[in-house]
Formats: C-alpha cells, sequence, structure tokens
C-alpha cells in the first residue's frame, strides 16, 4: 500500500467515524423528542380545569342557620340542599334520573365550593350570585376535547340529555376554563378533577431533606476518611469493594431492607418520607461515596506535598486544601445521587407508600405519597383524566430533575472556574 | 581544599530506603555543611530525590516506603517516632522539581505557612512576612500590583520563585531542592542560581541537579549518587577537576548517564 493510500484510508475511517457519531446522536435526540412531546401533549391540559358558571341563590333560610351569621355558624351550616337547589336550576329536569344527571355535571366537591364563596364573601347572604364550580371529569374531557362525541349513547360516559345541557351552557358562555391550581393545592383523590401532587410534592420534598441530611455527611466523613486517612489493607480494600457492589443493588432490596427493618422490627410509621428517606439514604450513600471518592482523588498529589512542605499536618493539608478542591465533583456528585433517589420507585411500594393519602403531608413523620410513587398510582387508573394528571406529575418530575442537574453543573463551574 | 571549619547540619548515617521489597538507597553516608550549598549529581532513577525526601521524612507520605538508619539535624535524630514531622518540616523547606503553588492568590500561597504556625499576630505582620519572602525570593517587583491574583496564573519560573518564597515564609533553616530549575529557561535559571547564592548565607542548602555547570556554579559540595550508591562525596571543585572514582569521572565528563 501505497503512502497516499494509506492517508486516504485514514480520513474514510474518520469520516466514516464521525457518520456514526451523527446518527447515534440524532437518534438519541429524536427519542428525547418524541418522549418529551409525548408527555407534553398528554399532560398540559391538566394545568388547566373547566367551570360551568352557575347562578346560586343564597337563601339564608336553606341554611337552616339557629346562630347570628358569622363565618363559625357558616362553617357548620349544611350547604346540601342550597347547592341542590341552585345547580338543579341551571336546565329543566323532568324526573330524579335526570335531576342526579345535572348533579353529576359537577364535581362532588360542589357544595363545599358553594360554601366557601359564601365563607369568603358573607355580605352575600340572601342574594343571587353567579359561581364557578369545577365540572365533574367528564365535562372537563368534554370540554377539552378529548371524549369523542359521535359514539353511539350506550358507550359514551355522558348521556345525551348531558350533552344537551353542555351544549346549552356552552352557548350561554357559562362554560370555560381556568388555570388549574387545585392540580398544586390538592392530595390524592379517586376523582380525576380533584386530585392534585400537592400531597406527593410534600412527601417527595420530605423524604429528600431526610435523605440528604443523612446521607451527604456520612458519605462526605466515609470518602475522606476512606481516601486520606485509612491504611491500605485488605479490610480497607473489603470496603471499598463492597462500597462498589452496594452502588449496583437494585435498588428494590433496600425496599426490602427498609420493610424487615424500619417498619417490623423498629416500628417507624408506615408510608411516611421519614421511613422513605432513611431507605433511599441507605441506597444513595454508596452512590455519593464513589464519587466523592473519585473527586478527593483527582486532586493532584503535588498540593499535597506542597501543603505538607510548609508543615501542615495531615488534617490540615485535607481541611485546607485537598477537601475544597475536591468540592465541586462532591457537591456534583451528591446532587445527582439525590436525583436517582427522587425519582426511585420501587423501595417505596415495598415501605407502603402506595397507600391513598388524601391529606397533604405537614410533617415526615404523616402518611404520604411520592412524585414517583404518584405517576405509577395513576397510570393504573382507567379515568381519562388521570392520564393527563399522570403525564403532568411526570412533567413535574423531569422538572425537578433537570433543576437539580443544573445546579449541580452550576455548582461544578462556579468552583473550578476561579482558578482555571 | 577541606572546609574543616564548617559546622555539619545534616548527618545520614547507614540510610537504607525500600519501595516496598525493592531498594532504593543502600547504605548512605553523607555529612551537609550548614549555611552552604550541598548539590546531589547522579543519573536519573539513582536515589537522588528518595534521599532528600528523607531530610523532611516526606517519604512517610508514600505507604510502601520503608526508611531504615539515621539521618541527624543539628546532632538530633529524625527518623524516631516521637519526633513531630509538622515541626520538622517547618524547620526543613523544601521546593520540588515541578512548580506546585496552591490554586489560592499569590499572597495567600506565602501566609499559608505562617497562618498555620501562628507566626504573624496582624495583618501588618502578615504583609511583612509576604513581603520579605517575595523580596528574597526575587519575585516581589513582579507580583507587588496583583498579589489577589492566582499563583497558578504566573508564568512557570515565576511560580517556581513563588513556592521557593513559600519555602522560606516558615523560615526555615535548611532548604531542600529537587531539580528546581528543570522547568526553566536560562534567564529565570540564572535568576534562581543567584538566589541561590544568596540564600546560603543564612540557609543551609541541598539541591539535586541534572546540570553539571549548575553545580559547578552554586555548589561548595557535591555528592555523586549511582544505583541507590553514593558513589563519591567531597568538595565541588575536588569533584569537578579531579574525581577521585572513575565513575565519576565518566559521569561529569558526559561519557554515561
Ligand atoms: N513512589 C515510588 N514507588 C516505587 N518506587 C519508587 C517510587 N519513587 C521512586 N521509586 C524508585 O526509586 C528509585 C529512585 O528514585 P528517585 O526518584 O529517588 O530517583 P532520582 O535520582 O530522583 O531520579 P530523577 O533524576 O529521574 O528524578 C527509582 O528506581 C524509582 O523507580
Ligand atoms: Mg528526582
Amino acid at each position: 500500500m501505497t503512502k497516499e493510500q494509506r492517508l486516504k484510508k485514514r480520513y474514510r475511517a474518520e469520516k466514516r467515524f464521525k457518520m456514526y457519531g451523527l446518527i447515534s446522536v440524532s437518534l438519541a435526540v429524536i427519542f428525547v423528542l418524541i418522549l418529551v412531546q409525548n408527555i407534553f401533549s398528554k399532560g398540559s391540559s391538566a394545568f388547566s380545569r373547566t367551570m360551568i358558571e352557575v347562578e346560586v341563590n343564597y337563601d339564608s333560610s336553606l341554611l337552616e342557620l339557629d346562630s347570628p351569621i358569622n363565618q363559625n355558624s357558616l362553617k357548620d351550616a349544611d350547604f346540601y340542599d342550597l347547592a341542590v337547589e341552585s345547580l338543579l336550576k341551571i336546565y329543566p329536569a323532568k324526573d330524579s334520573k335526570e335531576e342526579r344527571q345535572i348533579l353529576r355535571l359537577f364535581s362532588p366537591d360542589y357544595e363545599f365550593e358553594i360554601k366557601d364563596f359564601l365563607i369568603k364573601n358573607p355580605n352575600k347572604i340572601d342574594q343571587v350570585v353567579p359561581v364557578k364550580i369545577t365540572a365533574s371529569d367528564d365535562i372537563d374531557q368534554l370540554n377539552k376535547g378529548n371524549f369523542p362525541r359521535d359514539l353511539p349513547e350506550d358507550r359514551r360516559r355522558v348521556s345525551n340529555y348531558q350533552l344537551n345541557i353542555y351544549d346549552n351552557l356552552v352557548e350561554k358562555e357559562k362554560i370555560n376554563k381556568k388555570f388549574n391550581n387545585y392540580l398544586f393545592t390538592k392530595g390524592d383523590s379517586r376523582d380525576p378533577e380533584l386530585a392534585g401532587i400537592g400531597g406527593s410534592l410534600m412527601g417527595s420534598f420530605f423524604t429528600i431533606i431526610i435523605c440528604l441530611v443523612l446521607s451527604f455527611p456520612i458519605a462526605i466523613m466515609a470518602s475522606i476518611y476512606l481516601e486520606e486517612f485509612a491504611p491500605k489493607n485488605k479490610i480497607t480494600d473489603f470496603i471499598e469493594i463492597n462500597i462498589n457492589n452496594l452502588a449496583a443493588v437494585p435498588s428494590i432490596v433496600y425496599g426490602l431492607l427498609g420493610l424487615g427493618i424500619l417498619l417490623s422490627v423498629m416500628e417507624f410509621p408506615r408510608s411516611t418520607p421519614l421511613v422513605a428517606g432513611i431507605t433511599l439514604s441507605l441506597m444513595t450513600l454508596p452512590r455519593i461515596i464513589i464519587p466523592c471518592r473519585a473527586s478527593l482523588k483527582a486532586v493532584p498529589p503535588s498540593i499535597r506535598e506542597a501543603a505538607l512542605s510548609v508543615g501542615a499536618s495531615k488534617f490540615q493539608t485535607v481541611f485546607h486544601h485537598v477537601v475544597p478542591l475536591a468540592m465541586p465533583g462532591t457537591l456534583s456528585g451528591t446532587i445527582i445521587g439525590l436525583a436517582q433517589a427522587l425519582g426511585e420507585t420501587a423501595p417505596l411500594i415495598l415501605i407502603g407508600m402506595v397507600a391513598f393519602v388524601v391529606d397533604i403531608p405537614s410533617s415526615p413523620v404523616d402518611p404520604s405519597a411520592s412524585l414517583p410513587v404518584q405517576v405509577y398510582l395513576w397510570s393504573e387508573q382507567a379515568e381519562r383524566g388521570f392520564v393527563e394528571k399522570t403525564s403532568a406529575t411526570i412533567m413535574m418530575l423531569l422538572g425537578f430533575l433537570i433543576v437539580m442537574n443544573f445546579i449541580a453543573v452550576y455548582l461544578r463551574q462556579k468552583f473550578e472556574k476561579k482558578w482555571n | 581544599m577541606e572546609l574543616n571549619n564548617s559546622k555539619i547540619k545534616i548527618k545520614a548515617k547507614n540510610l537504607n530506603v525500600f519501595y516496598g521489597k525493592k531498594q532504593a538507597l543502600f547504605n548512605i553516608n553523607l555529612d551537609i555543611n550548614q549555611k552552604e550549598v550541598t548539590a546531589l549529581i547522579g543519573p536519573s532513577g539513582c536515589g537522588k530525590s528518595t534521599f532528600i525526601r528523607c531530610i523532611n521524612r516526606m517519604n512517610d507520605v508514600i505507604d510502601i516506603c520503608k526508611v531504615e538508619g539515621s539521618v541527624e539535624i543539628d546532632g538530633a535524630e529524625i527518623n524516631e517516632k516521637n519526633v513531630d514531622v509538622v515541626t520538622l518540616r517547618e524547620k526543613v523547606g523544601m521546593v520540588f522539581q515541578k512548580p506546585n503553588p496552591f490554586p489560592k492568590s499569590i499572597y495567600d500561597n506565602i501566609a499559608y505557612g505562617p497562618i498555620i504556625h501562628g507566626a504573624a499576630e496582624n495583618k501588618d505582620q502578615m504583609d511583612n512576612i509576604v513581603e520579605t519572602s517575595l523580596k528574597k525570593a526575587a519575585l516581589w517587583d513582579e507580583v507587588k500590583d496583583r498579589l489577589n491574583e492566582p499563583g497558578t496564573s504566573l508564568s512557570g519560573g515565576q511560580q517556581q520563585r513563588l513556592c521557593i518564597a513559600r519555602a522560606l515564609s516558615v523560615n526555615p533553616e535548611v532548604i531542600l531542592m529537587d531539580e528546581p530549575c528543570s522547568a526553566l529557561d536560562p534567564i529565570a535559571t540564572a535568576k534562581i542560581e543567584e538566589l541561590i547564592d544568596d540564600l546560603k548565607k543564612s540557609y543551609t542548602i541541598v539541591i539535586v541537579t541534572h546540570s553539571m555547570a549548575q553545580a559547578v556554579r552554586v555548589s561548595q559540595k557535591t555528592g555523586f549518587f549511582h544505583l541507590g550508591k553514593i558513589i563519591e562525596v567531597d568538595s565541588t571543585e575536588k569533584i569537578f577537576k579531579n574525581p577521585a572514582n572513575k565513575m565519576t569521572q565518566d559521569y561529569i565528563t558526559g561519557r554515561f548517564g
């Protein structure tokens, strides 16, 4: 082969390699785009909620108030009769079956929404006021265009009678959409239009905080000790191998550990962020220790020698020079470890985080769900309303992961930029 | 021409050093005189660095390294368990082959040693230490307006002088220099040699070098190492004019090594 032929061959090989690289990068980008498009197209409608405007007659005689009207007496009052009477006025009904169909246009919480409006505006008593009431899941989906209307009636969730009312209300401009604040303020619910991720958001928050508080200091101390102070012998080799193995253990095994020890033996409260945080910190520990040790190891030995040669002790060398230089790697390793913990589902299912919890947890020992588990729970529901909620939750989760990764990158760059 | 009147500062006796099973130094006996420059020469891998690292116990850092035998400074053994290495290294400073400033400002590079030893009581005293150290290392004029810039932003030669200033800042008695000019151009080298000449008035200096010319220029005494053994030690003049050993002769005339 002549020199020229070899040169041509080399160029061809380089070109081919570049092409393979481009193909794989484009494939990756396409998959990501498909995923994101899919989630967004399904999930974006979850951020709005359909409301039906109803003329409510706040007739005090229907409330059977026995004390003077004030906020407390209103809170105790029963608004059911008042609510039903006003709601049934939106359309003529000929029998009780049709009346039930009218009521089913609204979310089951209509009674409380009507009550809350009056508590907020007590001066409206004995007046007729337009109030916007959350529509039921079926009307919500119909309004968002997710239900085909041309199916035969027995295969539709909305009857012809309800469709007529809906069209009539649309004509009168009584149906409108607003930002769905319930998605963030409410806990789980059997009714999709009333379900929110407020509970699982708080649950995930408490879990991650506990995980951070437990795993970060332990991991930092363990890696500094192992990397800088521990003698290199069989025992430390053994520990090192074990840490690497633990990082590769499937997460569900940690769930079993949490179930077996934290719940059964130590009798911690079930389904709580406390148990979830402890379990996940066990899982996260080795995953933080490994990048921490790597970044400590990456500090050049010449820096250690420099410090030692001016008479710094081992301890001073490590804490004045090595640890600060390793900080960016350590922090980003920790954040990525926490991000993994945030997205973890399997171990949480084992420790009972799958329970149906309506209340928003106010402390780490209250039962709660977490974001990934909420995704899992809602994805199993049949109602169309939960499909968009599932995607919306995934969007929130992805959002948090992206933010955490950005923080990791930012910290790394901020601390490294200083000297280079 | 023996320098009988000079006092012995460092005395190595029957020094053997092992890296794991491999022996790097064999039975080294070497006296280093006070306020003098002693040059160590020899082919690569013969154990020069290993030897000077014995003087400030820097070999302690290497797990597999084992030192046997005795090194005395001012008559006191340093290889004993109860010797505090921090105090020892305060007394015996070191400049490494490759400049290794801390990734901190020029000021902080110099101030670090005095800070950990509590050498300055206030900012003024610290400023003073920084200034004198930089002046001694002939770097002050070049950096006095940029003390807050990172030490790593200096040129290689300036970094090496910064490291010398850092070694001087804790006021040592002995300075060990491991090929301090190997990465420098002739001008920077000349500056550092000038500096060494100046420093020997107040410090005992041990310098490892691969340049025969440098050994002749800066040192009063020279030791020739070969394969972990000391072949010949004598006054620099004698070694380079009339060496007793054939191997030394061959080495300094460039016939091997
Ligand atoms: N950390 C170490 N681990 C194992 N062996 C080492 C280590 N440091 C040095 N050695 C060995 O010890 C011997 C002496 O090395 P040393 O660094 O003292 O040589 P040197 O004379 O300084 O060489 P050079 O002029 O190239 O710097 C060499 O054979 C080297 O391989
Ligand atoms: Mg060397």
